[in-house]
């Protein structure tokens, strides 16, 4: 485009096509231009709302008056004892956000691992059969997530499915606890997000030359070595995809926390859901959001960047 | 352990046999596609030796089995029935990996995320050695193949070609027993194509590495074979050198899929010393050549290359006669097309010279002499 713009008073037909450029880059900010409104308005607007409240004072019953502070931001890291006013590293605040780290890079892990071979089943299928593989992968989405929630509650509560079975068969005699525990969430979250793990993947692997794989085989190389040498660079981009798709909602995660972890076990959505309800700190929910969304984005440049270096640019 | 993949295969039986063992040893080998009322049989009894440091090609149309008997060689199928031997062992059972053989794929396959000098050392890599070795052997490599200077590039920026030499050193690299080469240059346009064949041979040459070509072009199979074997329909037809294969095609496929022929038929009158003669319908009588084993008697087919024949003024001796219908010009050599007096067509392919061209023009009456070693009875 250089060139073109710096020929352009030499050569007519250059001009004309500077002007045909333009009037294409034109058009397309047309074309996108209804996108870019919706999200400025339902994106951009809502965030800057956070970040504007999240510096003002708090207001007695929840709300906002609108008055400059930092006492949310301050409230993040630190609290202030009430009695004596002693000032102390907020650590229930940290190690929330930090069990809804580790919660969300188990469910992607998990994730990963249930979705990798279940892509690669689905890719090695007959093409006519793939898509009726895709379609059931992807039925837990026509269904309300509160409902599917409930439903995997049913399954896991002490009364419910899987213990009364494994009691029946006698191979316990006392229900395994495992709603409102950790795994319970992992696993509901695993449940959830699974075809967000499965969809990416198979889009990737559907692209890979199968003949690599033969030519790796020919080369010495075992079924191990052909996963890891052959088939894993060259489906990373499925794999990120993947991965992110998966964490980022898993780290905000609302509901399935609240259902299968209880009161207790929160995450960092029910967190901040309790700080705009009953905790009436309005400033303090904006900041721990901002803070969920800054966690996201470090760990969403830390992998790509990681992930990207390690496999291989494809030409 | 890497000792059990590989080269290294256990060494027992083969000192047994006195002589040295073919390379390669396809006993009976049928494969058979699909199952139920929905089967294939891409090969049927399929039976061929390969010689040490041959260069031995696998000809024929698409869909004949050729590729399917290197894949079987390569160990990406496996028989349904019968055995391949290497060097005295039967590899049939044995997955890829553990076969001391490479292959150069149709379309490369190289692994796109690798550097050139990566793809050459994946197999060694795989086989454990270590990595100065690997360096060193993929150096060599890729001098071999004229390569050097772009080891670093991704494959995805080098050319056709290129990648075609990369390939070929990603495959000679492991030094494999034997090297499969599944229409390597297929791909490539007609001048490359040549290099390439040249490129092929002294590859071979160079590293003594028992060569199994596969190709559907009969030029190309030809010219670079110490060997070949024709195969249509997942039977292999005839086996021989190029000389053998081309001047003494022993049945009509064979004859009509390498070269142009004319056939001629006809009723055996006499047979002695694997010299025949043959009553045509004309009246005319020939003289043709009967291969080793081949019984022949009551209606048969011969077969003449059209530059095996010549053309001559009716008046003299003759094997044929009739009428010039077209003469083709094809600057080497003019292809004169002789209308036989019971009404078949006889092609003879002169070569050009300065003053041939005016000797003859068409309606003429012409003479085709020939003699029993350019005839060659077919088996059906």
């Amino acid at each position: 485009m250089v060139d073109t713009a710096l020929n352009a008073p030499v050569d007519p037909a250059a001009k004309a096509a500077v002007e045909v450029e333009r009037r294409d880059i034109r058009n397309r900010w047309l074309l996108a231009a209804p996108a870019l409104v919706i999200i400025a308005f339902a994106a951009v607007g809502p965030l800057l709302i956070m970040v504007i409240y999240s510096f003002l004072t708090k207001g007695p019953y929840g709300g906002v008056i609108w008055q400059f502070s930092t006492d949310g931001w301050y409230r993040v890291l630190f609290e202030t004892d009430i009695f004596d006013g002693t000032v102390t590293l907020a650590d229930a605040h940290l190690s929330i956000l930090w069990r809804s780290t580790k919660l969300s890079l188990a469910t992607t892990l998990l994730a990963l691992i249930l979705g990798f071979p279940t892509a690669y089943f689905i890719t090695t299928r007959p093409e006519s059969m793939r898509g009726l593989w895709l379609f059931l992968i992807t039925i837990p989405f026509w269904t309300n997530l509160l409902i599917r929630t409930f439903a995997i509650m049913e399954v896991i509560r002490n009364e419910g499915i899987l213990n009364s079975f494994l009691i029946g068969v006698g191979l316990i005699d006392r229900p395994i606890q495992i709603m409102f525990t950790d795994f319970a969430i992992m696993l509901g979250m695993v449940y959830v997000y699974l075809p967000l793990m499965v969809l990416p993947l198979y889009a990737s692997m559907e692209k890979l030359d199968f003949r690599l794989i033969e030519a790796a085989y020919d080369l010495y190389a075992t079924r191990f070595q052909v996963l890891r040498r052959i088939i894993i660079p060259l489906v990373m981009p499925g794999i990120i995809a993947g991965s992110i798709l998966v964490f980022i909602p898993s780290l905000g995660a609302y509901v399935t926390p609240r259902v299968l972890g209880g009161g207790k076990n929160m995450m960092l959505g029910n967190f901040i859901e309790l700080q705009f309800g009953q905790g009436r700190h309005w400033p303090l929910g904006a900041a721990l959001a901002i803070t969920l969304m800054a966690v996201v984005m470090v760990a969403l440049l830390v992998y790509v960047k990681n992930a990207s270096r390690s496999t291989a640019h494809h030409d | 352990m890497p000792e059990s993949r590989g080269r290294s295969l256990p060494d027992t039986a083969q000192k047994e046999k006195s002589s040295k063992p073919a390379a390669i040893d396809v006993q009976g080998v049928s494969k058979v596609f699909g199952s139920g009322h929905e089967t294939v049989r891409a090969l049927d009894d399929v039976s061929l030796a390969i010689g040490e440091n041959e260069f031995f090609t696998l000809l024929g149309p698409s869909g004949c089995g050729k590729t399917t008997l290197l894949r079987l060689i390569a160990g990406f199928e496996h028989p349904s029935s019968g055995q391949i031997i290497l060097y005295g062992h039967d590899i049939s059972p044995l997955p890829p990996y553990k076969r001391p053989v490479n292959t150069v794929f149709q379309n490369y396959a190289l692994f796109p995320h690798l550097t050139v000098a990566q793809n050459v050392g994946f197999g060694l890599q795989m086989l454990g050695k270590d990595p100065g070795e690997i360096e060193t052997t993929v150096g060599k490599m890729l001098r071999l193949v004229r390569m050097e200077e772009l080891k670093n590039r991704r494959v995805g920026q080098i050319s056709g070609g290129q990648q075609q030499r990369v390939a070929l050193a990603r495959a000679l690299a492991p030094r494999p027993k034997v090297l499969l080469l599944d229409e390597p240059l297929s791909a490539l346009d007609l001048k490359l194509r040549k290099e390439m064949q040249i490129e092929l041979k002294r590859l071979q040459h160079e590293t003594g590495i028992t060569f199994v070509f596969v190709t559907h072009d009969q030029e190309e199979a030809l010219t670079m074979s110490d060997r070949l074997a024709v195969m249509s329909s997942g039977r292999i037809l005839q086996i021989g050198s190029p000389h053998e294969i081309y001047d003494r095609p022993q049945n009509r496929f064979v004859a009509n899929f390498i070269g142009d022929t004319n056939f001629l038929q006809g009723q055996v009158t006499k047979a002695a010393n694997g010299i025949v003669e043959v009553k045509l319908a004309s009246g005319a009588v020939v003289s043709a050549n009967v291969a080793e084993g081949l019984e022949a008697k009551g209606k048969v087919t011969i077969v003449v290359r059209p530059e095996h024949a010549s053309l001559v003024p009716p008046t003299g001796p003759v094997t044929l006669q009739g009428t010039l219908e077209h003469i083709v010009y094809f600057g080497t050599d003019t292809h004169y097309h002789v209308k036989l007096k019971h009404g078949s067509e006889f092609i003879v392919r002169e070569q050009n010279d300065r003053g041939s061209s005016s000797k003859w023009s068409t309606g003429m009456n012409a003479g085709i002499l020939f003699d029993e070693n350019a005839a060659q009875v077919l088996s059906d």
